[in-house]
């Protein structure tokens, strides 16, 4: 599938021209300074006396939907200019303006934008502190709760996604709240695996935790490579430790990362890092990881070199292509055969509607149209993996990877097994994480020190979050 | 007539109308450039997320150009790559040109051609072309490999001890060609007779160098610094393709925190510090290098 690039964790992986586009765009930007930074927008806090009853887009008048997407890739592309071009037969008073950027396109100029005079009508918006959380304390969001009674989000989405696109009243946590955005897409951190590969190692592909890491040592004797991995880009062992933690420990790591848990100088932040590095140690992940970059070591494994691939499935479709029939995917083996799943994942960005557009019932129309239950079909038909699959779903052969991938994502959500990104957990969150992962990796610290450097990003940031509001914010 | 009017002042006259000519210019630069910096000198006051409000921040953004530790440790690399970027380019560029000075090399134009190309190559092209080569099975290990020196074989951009220096040499390998060139073609302008003269003192290869090339490279030597110090310290899109200022923190230098802190956490009045810090920086080092190798004053 195509949207790879949807989510906080994997946001940062950037093909060379992104990395162009992106990077250049960036300095322009900052050097040209749009923006002299004292105005703030003074935007009216968005709360809108909503509709009560199922606004009619068709009686809107003549109206241009302005609407600033990241979803450039293969699957997700065709997707959405699918839905779009339904969306206008329906509403021909409507027309869609769509301008679509990769993932750091869109990051640099979103907030421009939206603090500009005319911004779009609908954003996808990052979950998380940096984007969606201050994007609602400027005032630049509009509340969807009224929609979401009106066009039942609130029975179509099971809670755990819903509230992932929620910020509270104080605009100052998230996870908790009014509703600022829905998400078309799911995504998880599965665990890839080449039937082959296994098959010739004489492995079945393993249904508890334990058959797990006793097929990595199997795997090793015989002179494969377990687990493919490349960490130079520095996100991708968030995902690989996200997961690791959550089979230790998922309902305090999930409680954590929203900020009422724990924290992470926990015992099962530090045995995941412990397993981590033993792993590295023993070879079940390559020790060049850090030198490895993420597409080259997907390439790798899509070559035939690795048993299992611990990713997203937004690299499904790039998988799939080259291995076919071979490529499986399951979550994380459960402790006990028949166990609950749990791993890291959620959903793809959010949509948005912006609290200065003229429109908002026909961008909530917008919004409803491309994630109802004809939108999954159409995105299971793309191979994108819908965040409430529909009827084309259970069509799917149950062997092949993408029905795999569609019965894994089910399980995920009804054991409630799907724990946030841990870079959701404060804003600086990414940079510490990855840090410390690769000082995990390079064997540079000890689990005690790595849980204790997430501690020290987390700690004091709850603790102001927890502290009352300071007056005049 | 009236033409003989215009024709009866010394040319220039009246001295205002020179800036009449550079006014255009100087209209795209204020525009483009001056306005920017003064909002971006602005900004560095602040404490502003890019969307509310923001609040005055004094010299804090400054002060912590100092106190932390993650901010004054790209400053530090950026400082270690100018070996790199600077003084190992133009050392290489000089002993380059003294040589071509004394041997004539056949098929001269092919190897200037070859070593100034990675000049013409987008920055981004070389980053993506070099992590290749870099990576734990790319060529270069591939070499290492192939001759014996596995022990030396690592995931160079992985590497915490490696890794600057990895893309230091990226940096030393764009810049030589472009101090080569400028060289040679200072070298070209230099008197044959001083050369001579020389060798009838009875000049050694060496000496040679230093009473003859050397002196007569001054301005060119100074050029080369100033540019290859400018790229060096604005060097962001390497940077950005190659490790993103991994592994840890090992690789980050002052622009890519600018774009960093800018875009990505919403720290807008810092990185507008370290931006202006990052220019007062490069002016002096600029100012410094036409005073002292150029003996230049002003």
């Amino acid at each position: 599938m195509g949207s790879r690039n949807t989510g906080p964790g994997r946001n940062r992986r950037k093909s060379a021209p992104a990395a162009l586009a992106a990077g250049l765009a960036a300095l322009a930007v900052l050097v040209s300074g749009c923006v002299p930074g004292t105005g703030g927008t003074g935007a009216a806090d968005g709360a809108r006396p909503g509709a009560t009853a199922v606004p009619d887009a068709a009686d809107a008048g003549n109206v241009t939907l302005r609407v600033w997407d990241q979803e450039v890739r293969g699957g997700t592309h065709a997707e959405i200019e699918q839905l779009n071009k339904e969306f206008q037969e329906k509403y021909p008073n409507v027309t869609i303006k769509r301008v679509s950027r990769s993932f750091d396109d869109l990051k640099t100029t979103l907030k421009l934008a939206l603090s500009g005079n005319n911004p779009p009508d609908v954003v996808q918006a990052n979950q998380g502190y940096p984007d969606m959380v201050s994007f609602v304390r400027a005032g630049l969001l509009t509340p969807l709760d009224n929609y979401a009674g009106i066009y039942d989000w609130n029975t179509r989405y099971p809670n755990t996604l819903l509230n992932l696109n929620r910020v509270s009243a104080d605009s100052r946590r998230f996870g908790t709240g009014r509703l600022y955005g829905i998400s078309q897409t799911g995504e998880f951190v599965g665990v890839y695996y080449n039937k082959k590969v296994l098959a010739d190692a004489g492995i079945e592909p393993p249904k508890t935790w334990q058959e797990f890491t006793d097929s990595l040592a199997r795997l090793k004797d015989e002179g494969e490579l377990p687990i493919q991995f490349g960490n130079l880009d520095k996100w991708p062992a968030i995902h690989t430790f996200g997961m690791l933690q959550d089979q230790l420990g998922a309902t305090d790591t999930r409680n954590t990362v929203l900020g009422r848990g724990d924290g992470f100088d926990t015992a099962h932040t530090k045995d995941a890092a412990a397993t981590l590095a033993d792993w590295i140690d023993r070879g079940y992940l390559p020790k060049d990881a850090n030198g490895l970059g993420y597409d080259d070591a997907n390439k790798q494994f899509a070559g035939g070199k690795g048993a299992y691939l611990i990713t997203g499935t937004w690299m499904q479709a790039d998988l799939k292509k080259p291995l076919g029939d071979k490529l499986g995917i399951m979550p994380p083996p459960p402790a006990a055969k028949g166990g609950t799943p749990a791993t890291t994942g959620g959903q793809g960005l959010a949509w948005s509607v912006t609290s200065r557009s003229p429109h908002p019932e026909v961008a909530a129309a917008y919004l409803d149209f491309i994630t109802d239950e004809h939108a999954a079909d159409v995105m299971t038909e793309n191979g994108v993996l819908p965040a409430v699959p529909g009827k084309a779903a259970d069509r799917l052969d149950p062997d092949s990877a993408d029905g795999q991938m569609i019965a894994s994502w089910r399980r995920l959500n009804e054991d409630d097994g799907l724990v946030p990104y841990l870079d959701y957990a404060t804003p600086t969150f990414y940079d510490t994480t990855s840090a410390a992962l690769q000082d995990l990796i390079a064997g540079n610290t000890t689990p005690e020190e790595f849980a204790a450097a997430l501690q020290k990003d987390y700690g004091p940031f709850i603790e102001k979050q927890r502290a009352p509001e300071p007056t005049g914010s | 007539m009236r033409a003989s009017n215009t024709g009866r002042r010394a040319p220039g006259e009246p001295r205002a109308v020179g800036y009449l000519y550079i006014l255009p210019a100087l209209l795209v630069y204020g525009l483009f450039l001056l306005y920017p910096f003064g909002q971006s000198v602005w900004l560095s006051f602040l404490h502003w997320d890019g969307l509310t409000r923001a609040t005055p921040a004094g010299f804090d953004n400054y002060t912590s150009l100092f106190t932390d530790p993650s901010l004054r440790a790209p400053f530090g690399h950026a400082l270690v790559l100018l070996v790199f970027y600077s003084a190992l380019p133009v050392a290489i560029g000089l002993l380059l040109a003294g040589a071509m000075s004394r041997i004539r090399i056949r098929g001269l134009t092919f190897f200037r051609t070859v070593l100034f190309l990675p000049q013409v190559l987008a920055m981004v092209v070389v980053g993506v072309a070099w992590r290749s080569v870099l990576a734990p099975d790319g060529l270069l290990n591939d070499l290492l490999r192939a001759v014996g020196l596995d022990s030396l074989a690592r995931p160079w951009l992985g590497d915490y001890d490696w890794a600057l220096p990895a893309v230091g040499i990226v940096g030393t390998w764009v810049m030589t060609g472009l101090c080569m060139v400028l060289f040679l073609a200072g070298a070209q302008r230099i008197p044959r007779e001083l050369y001579e003269a020389a060798r009838i003192d009875g000049a050694g290869a060496l000496r040679e160098f230093f009473t003859v090339t050397l002196p007569g490279l001054r301005g060119e030597i100074a050029v080369a610094f100033t540019l290859t110090i400018v790229a060096g310290l604005r060097n962001f899109d390497l940077i950005y393709v190659t490790t993103g200022g991994g592994p840890g923190n090992t690789t980050s230098v002052p622009a890519y925190e600018v774009y960093h802190r800018a875009f990505e956490l919403n720290q807008v009045g810092s990185a507008a510090a370290i931006g202006v810090a990052l220019t007062v920086l490069i002016f002096v080092l600029t100012v410094s290098v036409s005073r002292l190798v150029e003996g230049r004053r002003s």
